[in-house]
């Protein structure tokens, strides 16, 4: 396990190189142009000097080799500086964004709290909702509440949150009022009532985002433990006289949580990837809004930077879910 | 042999196990396939009952449903003096102990995830209270007794051989000291040499342990083997039941008699010259079976009062039982 385990990190970075180069090379060669959303005003020979200042008078190549020395030399001998305090001198020109002219990492860091507290805490939500109705509805199946489960799941999937999102929006916010339809990033939380209000202005978007969630993995479940359920071993075990809480339990279960476990460690870069339309409706200014504004404003390094990270966080999952197969499920052995 | 023992271990009367059918778009029950229709037997202690039949006749059906695996649909079930047919399945599994039972699939009827330990000795962990000591040291002793290597405790099911797969479902059926074992089918997944040394294996644990099985099958020469009384099966009814040696030796029923015939001959000089009965036709659905006699449609003697007469099972010399209307004639004759 250990020496797979190193080798497909190894295996990462040939992928991951691969990925910033398509990803640099289709920014490249979409037809947005930074200096667009600047006024109208500004004749076009000001605009190609901006575009110059920007290093877009550069060859492709060049370019692409400047990020990769920025990004994966200077930025994390940055990093390395911050945390350990070493100082290794030298002036380094980190990635900076073309909206801010501040450092992408820095602007990410800041941003990373309030999309890991509003779109994790749906992904956990979402799975402490999913894994007992999957469980109740494939051992009560074609009940009731099974038939229910299915319905709300099938509307929770095919619903989009742009609608779920402002529907609950309008509901809680403008008619009664109850919660706050934009998500105020500035709230210090250091007493009772700053948490009330923390909580009060999580609680919607959470929601909405913990439906979308719990809909996929309640149905994994669902047929994963119907899977099982019909399994010889689930007889064996009640003929060996277990009680069946604990056949349900300890047999159907440990065994149906494999696939899903896996599905939900695929499902983890998504949330640092953050909700980008959920994000943009409640006004949380996460990563997701911050790709979002980036591609808009043709703002190449961030939307590089960013999308880099997602993939990162992708290919580092992949290898998570296949570890954890690999520990959950005696048959496979990768060595 | 053993069958002139006093008081029958397992007795089962009139037993039936009908799966509902749903169908339309109500789902409304429309039928029942009736895998097992109104079947009586008796299975003395220390003995071997065979039950033969073709796929599809409901043996397996007979070995769950007497284990109460299913919720019975009518008839009675006297395992060890206690009526088990109207317990509820909580119950019940106090009474898992005396009863056990051993899976055709020795790979799928053993969970993936747990090791051979846990396997073996979760039955001690559900129905006895044993120190730690004491488990391993029965699931052990259980481990030498099936003739497996104590160092595989600790190894998963994938990682064994579907012999010695079985050998571990035969050790975790053992753990709990039971009287009554229903073996269903434990040899036809394993390799034929393997065959031998499973039956030879349960052979010995039977005197060992003074075991009772009910041993399901559809190989003819291993139940000849095995087996002190054969009981015959066809779509859900018992249609011969007799002492090994008469039943292989002068089959009385029609259908005992084709399936006989069907077993091959060690002797080539034999093997030339019996008569081989092909019967013609398929299985009827045991959704909808035939009137009268189930057997009417394919058998080769079938007379007129076959096909609207069911054939009560009658007692033709001691200890054989069969369901015809040729024997019933004959012995009214005689």
């Amino acid at each position: 396990m250990f020496n797979y385990t190193i080798r497909r990190l190894l295996l990462a970075v040939p992928t991951l190189l691969l990925i910033s180069f398509l990803i640099f090379l289709l920014l490249d060669l979409a037809p947005s142009d930074p200096t667009a959303n600047l006024p109208l005003t500004i004749p076009p020979e000001v605009r190609e000097k901006i575009r110059i200042s920007l290093g877009l008078g550069e060859a492709f190549h060049i370019r692409f080799l400047l990020w990769c020395k920025q990004f994966f030399y200077n930025e994390t001998l940055n990093i390395l500086e911050q945390w350990w305090g070493w100082d290794f001198g030298g002036d380094r020109l980190r990635v900076l964004s073309w909206q801010t002219r501040s450092p992408v990492v820095d602007t990410i860091v800041q941003r990373i709290p309030q999309t890991l507290w509003v779109v994790g805490m749906s992904y956990v939500v979402g799975i402490l909702i999913a894994v007992p109705i999957g469980i109740v509805s494939a051992y009560k199946q074609y009940s009731w509440f099974d038939q229910v489960g299915t319905f709300v799941s099938m509307v929770g999937y095919s619903v989009p949150t742009f609608f779920t999102g402002v529907l609950v929006i309008v509901i809680f916010s403008v008619w009664l009022g109850w919660f706050p339809s934009i998500y105020d990033t500035t709230l210090v939380v250091n007493d009772w009532s700053s948490f009330v209000q923390q909580v009060k202005q999580m609680i919607m978007p959470v929601s909405v985002l913990a439906l979308y969630n719990a809909a996929q993995i309640s149905r994994f479940m669902r047929a994963s433990m119907l899977d099982n359920l019909n399994q010889d071993y689930v007889r064996t075990a009640r003929a060996k006289g277990i009680r069946e809480r604990s056949v349900i339990l300890v047999h159907v279960l440990r065994n149906s949580l494999i696939p899903v476990v896996t599905v939900i460690a695929l499902g983890v870069p998504q949330v640092f990837g953050g909700a980008i339309i959920t994000e943009q409706v409640f006004k949380v200014n996460g990563l997701g809004q911050l790709l979002i504004i980036a591609i808009q404003a043709g703002d190449v390094p961030t939307v590089q930077t960013l999308t880099f990270i997602f993939a990162f966080l992708i290919v580092f999952f992949n290898l998570i879910a296949d570890v954890l197969y690999g520990i959950l499920d005696p048959r496979i052995r990768y060595d | 042999m053993s069958e002139t023992s006093a008081a029958p271990l397992v007795s089962i009367e009139g037993l039936k196990m009908y799966f509902p059918i749903h169908a339309g778009l109500f789902r409304r029950h429309v039928g029942d396939i009736k895998a097992v229709d109104d079947i009586s037997l008796e299975i003395f202690e220390g003995e071997t009952l065979g039950l033969v039949g073709e796929s599809g006749c409901g043996k397996s059906t007979v070995g769950r449903a007497t284990l109460r695996l299913y919720d019975i649909t009518a008839g009675s079930i006297t395992i060890d003096g206690t009526n088990t047919s109207k317990i509820n399945q909580a119950d019940l599994r106090r009474f898992r102990p005396r009863m056990q039972m051993i899976f055709q699939d020795p790979q799928g009827s053993l969970n993936p995830r747990m090791n051979v330990a846990d396997i073996v000795g979760e039955p001690l962990d559900e129905h006895m209270s044993l120190s730690r000591d004491e488990r391993l040291a029965r699931i052990h002793e259980l481990l030498d007794a099936v003739g497996l290597n104590r160092s595989f405790a600790n190894r998963y099911p994938h990682e064994f051989s579907g012999g010695q797969r079985q050998r571990i479902g035969i050790a975790r059926a053992l753990a709990l000291n039971p009287k009554f074992i229903v073996c269903d089918e434990p040899i036809s997944a394993l390799d034929v040499s393997i065959q031998a040394q499973v039956v030879n294996l349960l052979e010995d644990l039977q005197k060992k342990f003074g075991l009772t099985y009910l041993f399901i099958s559809h190989d003819l020469s291993m139940v000849h083997h095995i087996a002190d009384r054969v009981a015959v099966m066809y779509l859900g009814k018992i249609v011969e039941l007799a002492p090994r040696d008469q039943l292989f030796n002068s089959p009385l029923h029609p259908y005992t008699q084709a399936l006989l015939s069907a077993v091959p001959e060690p002797n080539p000089a034999r093997q030339n010259t019996r008569v081989h009965i092909v019967l013609k036709g398929d299985v009827p659905s045991p959704s909808d079976p035939p009137a009268g006699c189930n057997f009417c449609t394919r058998c080769p003697k079938a007379i007129d009062i076959c096909h609207h007469l069911e054939p009560q099972t009658i007692e033709i010399e001691p200890g054989r039982f069969a369901a015809c209307h040729l024997l019933e004639s004959a012995t009214k004759v005689a």
